[in-house]
């Protein structure tokens, strides 16, 4: 009975709709849909035009420009490589990383559990306006107020007190490695701080309480309740910030020195796959392959920033469905 | 033996006093530390400030660059060009982003809502320079260098932030709103327009307003698309132009200290605007939780 009755019903009304509706529906659905289509095919095409840009190099000099160390435009022939450049940017954002992971979760605890209900907004907002800093502006300090401190300063300092180590050995520069690392890490504290903050704040009150209410201190509640509840999602806050490390182009040339050599020291110079696309790009057309060569370093980077991001949402996902979310 | 317990024996003693120490240890540490990434804020911040101090005066806003190694010279074609530019990318990402949004919202099945957020978020972590070289590869090669054609990579940067963010308070628009309207007869895309969209005009600015922020201080989209120009003021789109951002870095690069001063008062400018700009933000989205929020 039902079902025909609804039927009965629906008709009419669907048919009595104005022209006017059924246009309006009808465009408005098609413009958000093809609006949705057209950013899927951005990402395809994104894809597809780095790796047909870096065809030529692909074609010429295989998989083996993964592991080729030089990078010279002017040989006969031209002979170009990666691997110093995937080294450089390994180094500077393993290193900067190991720095920031752990200041990331202090500030992130420091703002969800510790400071007062007056500190913590304030404090929070200036940490969200770092991340807000362009990257130009942080390079542009990092060449020139940064750079300075670094050559005679703090690598005088490291070198008398780490010397060593490997990596803090040799002549002393402004640019190089270490200001890198430095300024990577700026860059990546706000965004893992803020991710970091918001997952300590889904830390449910009763579980907190139930460790005070144990006796135990705040340091072991947070070790005890919060970090392990929250564990998979400080791995993506880190990762997050990461991402952010491999493919920071601008503020790393600035400062890198841009010399693609693999040198142990952080005191010496590098280069980044994304510093190297921002340093050679304008003058590559003059060569045969170079402007292929930055396409295949384009692809690289493209393929670790996926696989560093995917993995990073993929742990949220499964930490939300934990969570019931 | 209750009555011989003094008040004084409730203080720590040997392992409980070990562990408040621990504690206090970790509660400095991580104080000490959030201080000092606001220190860092302040120096960097205070550095611009300091040094752009002496370079600002009318010329930096009225005149254009000066041409190699002639001195003095504004920096009025950057600003121009970076207004012009990052205007155009808003104009192309926020009709799009919103849109997204709507379709993501309002039709599509959960399914393909998932594929479309997903997308946005990988687009959100691709590198701006590996966007900077694909839209060199994609349009530069065949058309040129266009200020039009920076501004479609800045509106690349911009997209998913504007769309996520409007995503996120399309979500939270209650759905007896949505219920009421089609009681009432009103069609689909009425609903979404003119019940739906407006209560979230607050969120769908904060989002417009944070990816303008982020696209004005973009570098690495731009040097590939837009940076064949002259040193004189233009207006027309689809010659290439000078930019704030660009300005600076290639100033910051040359060894002349009249074009760092240049570069210092290039980025006061910029961190002046992105600052006031995403402090608006804040507060356009606080006031719109708010608003969500009383209903």
């Amino acid at each position: 009975m039902d079902a025909p009755a609804s039927e009965l019903l629906a008709r009419p009304l669907a048919s009595r709709r104005s022209l006017r509706d059924r246009i309006g529906d009808l465009s408005l659905y098609g413009l958000s849909a093809a609006a949705s289509i057209a950013a899927l095919v951005l990402i395809g095409l994104l894809i597809y035009k780095v790796f047909e840009g870096a065809w030529p190099s692909i074609d010429h000099f295989g998989i083996s420009f993964v592991w080729e160390k030089v990078w010279n435009e002017n040989g006969h022939p031209e002979v170009y490589g990666a691997l110093a450049l995937i080294y450089g940017t390994a180094i500077t954002s393993g290193v900067a990383l190991l720095v920031a992971a752990p200041a990331s979760i202090a500030i992130g605890l420091y703002l969800s559990e510790l400071a007062p209900s007056g500190v913590r907004g304030t404090v929070g907002a200036l940490i969200e306006m770092l991340a807000a800093i362009p990257s130009v502006i942080i390079g542009l300090w990092g060449i020139l107020v940064l750079g300075p401190f670094v050559q005679n300063t703090l690598e005088p300092f490291l070198g008398s007190f780490l010397g060593w180590l490997p990596f803090f050995q040799g002549a002393h520069h402004t640019g190089g490695l270490l200001p890198a690392m430095i300024v990577l890490t700026i860059m990546i504290i706000p965004i893992s701080s803020a991710v970091c903050r918001e997952l300590f704040l889904t830390v449910p009150v009763d579980l907190k309480e139930g460790a005070y209410g144990l006796g135990l201190t705040r340091w072991e509640m947070v070790r005890g309740v919060v970090l392990p509840y929250t564990r998979g999602g400080v791995v993506a806050a880190i990762l997050l910030g990461l991402g952010r490390a491999l493919g920071e182009a601008i503020a790393v040339t600035q400062v890198i020195g841009n010399q693609n050599v693999i040198h142990v020291s952080w005191f010496n110079l590098g280069n980044t796959l994304a510093s190297n696309i921002a340093n050679k790009f304008q003058g590559a057309s003059y060569y045969h392959f170079e402007p292929s060569a930055l396409f295949y370093c384009a692809a690289i980077l493209l393929v670790f920033t996926l696989i560093v991001n995917v993995s990073a949402q993929v742990i949220v996902k499964r930490f939300e469905l934990k969570q019931g979310r | 033996m209750s009555a011989n317990a003094q008040p004084g024996q409730l203080l720590a003693t040997g392992r409980v006093r070990r562990r408040k120490r621990v504690n206090r240890g970790v509660e400095f540490v991580a104080t000490l530390v959030s201080f000092g990434a606001v220190a860092l804020l302040a120096l960097m911040v205070g550095s611009v400030v300091v040094k752009a101090l002496p370079a600002l005066d009318w010329n930096l806003f009225t005149r254009n660059q000066a041409t190699f190694g002639e001195a003095g010279g504004g920096i009025q074609n950057a600003l121009v060009g970076s207004a012009i530019l990052v205007a155009v990318a808003a104009a192309m990402a926020l009709p799009v982003g919103v849109l997204i949004a709507i379709y993501v919202t309002e039709f599509a099945s959960p399914r393909i809502a998932v594929v479309v957020r997903t997308a946005l978020d990988i687009l959100n972590g691709v590198p701006s320079i590996v966007i900077g070289i694909f839209v060199y590869g994609l349009l530069v090669l065949r058309f040129k260098q266009s200020a039009l054609i920076g501004s479609f990579a800045l509106a690349i940067i911009m997209l998913p932030l504007i769309s996520r963010s409007a995503q996120e308070v399309l979500k939270l628009v209650p759905n007896s709103l949505r219920e009421a309207s089609h009681a009432l007869g009103v069609s689909k895309w009425r609903t979404v327009l003119q019940v739906v969209l407006p209560t979230t005009l607050g969120g769908i600015a904060t989002g417009a307003t944070l990816g303008i922020a982020r696209a004005a201080g973009e570098t690495a989209p731009i040097i590939f698309t837009t940076t064949l120009f002259t040193n004189t003021t233009t207006v027309d789109p689809r010659h290439p132009m000078n930019s704030i951002p660009f300005m600076i870095f290639f100033n910051s690069e040359s060894p002349d200290p009249h074009l760092h001063q240049q570069a210092w008062a290039g980025a006061f400018l910029l961190i002046v605007f992105v600052l006031t700009t995403s402090l608006t933000a804040r507060y356009l989205l606080h006031r719109g939780a708010r608003k969500l929020q009383q209903r």
